[in-house]
């Protein structure tokens, strides 16, 4: 069940592949902080356009964005001990701490769908208020970034399956970890820009 | 398995557990304030602004495992420009916005 330690070995020139990777990765996580600072800036300028419609004290609650910020800190936890897991090449571990993962990501998503339904439902969709646009934009990204994540786990799920703990594999875990963390250092900033400004 | 060879080498799940236990203290500080209306108003935002850049960091070190030690110079300087920028950016839109709106009101 447990892969060998010995496949998890990698020569200097593999080695510096996976750095490089790595970097690029992280390069790509910088332009996705920039567009998520951008797209906060946008909703700071417009979260006083309500015109005439419902503001974030009527239609935000403070117990979905606690619920919803539960477990995506959950989720943080539960995937950096899947790492933990890889490190050993536990693969049974690996695959347990991806699958709660990927369940209480799937609940942050479940929550989310319901808020943006019940705000729609009541007359407060994206089209109401300057102020909704840029809610929805900002949230939706978010919500959008996680559920490709969501896809990701799912996949990655498939290769620890079927190929196993090899190096590439590993690899590409490691890459996930640093996206799903990334989205949780989004999603603090989110709750504590949009919810409880907005609830105050 | 070095610590830069881009595979990870976490060997305990210590760092995660101070990283839970430290974000969920940040972030029930914060959510408790709003729910219980103790402070004023601007108090409360201050609580909030401090609480999450302090989240923030806590994220980075205990989640993302950033330090100065073993994370590769490029990585934390491409950090520290990603950071430039969205002052920058954050910063001179809100400047600009407010200032227009300011003048507008007038």
């Amino acid at each position: 069940m447990t892969a060998s330690n010995a496949a998890m070995t990698i020569s200097p020139q593999d080695a510096q592949k996976y750095e490089e990777k790595e970097f690029g990765f992280w390069l790509y996580l910088m332009s996705d902080a920039i567009i998520f600072a951008l797209l906060f800036a946008t909703y700071l300028v417009m979260v006083g356009n309500a015109a005439g419609g419902s503001t974030g004290k009527e239609l935000f609650s403070l117990e979905r964005a606690a619920g919803e910020t539960a477990l995506l800190l959950l989720s943080s936890t539960t995937f950096g001990l899947a790492a933990v897991a890889l490190s050993s090449a536990d693969r049974a571990k690996v695959l347990l701490w991806l699958a709660i993962t990927f369940a209480l990501g799937a609940g942050f998503i479940f929550l989310e769908i319901g808020e943006f339904r019940g705000m729609i439902d009541q007359g407060a969709g994206p089209d109401r208020s300057g102020f909704l646009s840029a809610f929805f934009t900002l949230v939706g990204t978010h919500g959008l970034h996680v559920s490709v994540g969501l896809s990701w786990i799912a996949v990655m799920i498939g290769q620890v399956l079927f190929k196993g703990l090899t190096v590439p594999v590993a690899s590409r875990l490691m890459r996930l970890g640093l996206f799903w963390h990334f989205l949780d250092i989004i999603w603090v900033v989110i709750f504590s820009v949009v919810y409880l400004p907005g609830l105050l | 398995m070095n610590v830069t060879s881009g595979i990870p080498v976490e060997r305990t799940a210590k760092p995660y557990l101070i990283g839970i236990v430290l974000a969920v203290t940040l972030t029930a500080i914060p959510f408790a304030l709003v729910a219980l209306g103790t402070f004023t108003r601007e108090t409360t935002l201050l609580v909030i602004v401090a609480a999450a850049v302090i989240q923030i960091l806590v994220h980075l070190r205990f989640f993302l495992h950033i330090d100065f030690a073993t994370t590769p110079r490029e990585n934390l300087i491409a950090l520290a420009f990603a950071c430039v920028l969205i002052f920058l950016m954050v910063g001179g839109s809100l400047w600009i916005m407010f200032d227009l709106y300011h003048r507008m009101m007038v």
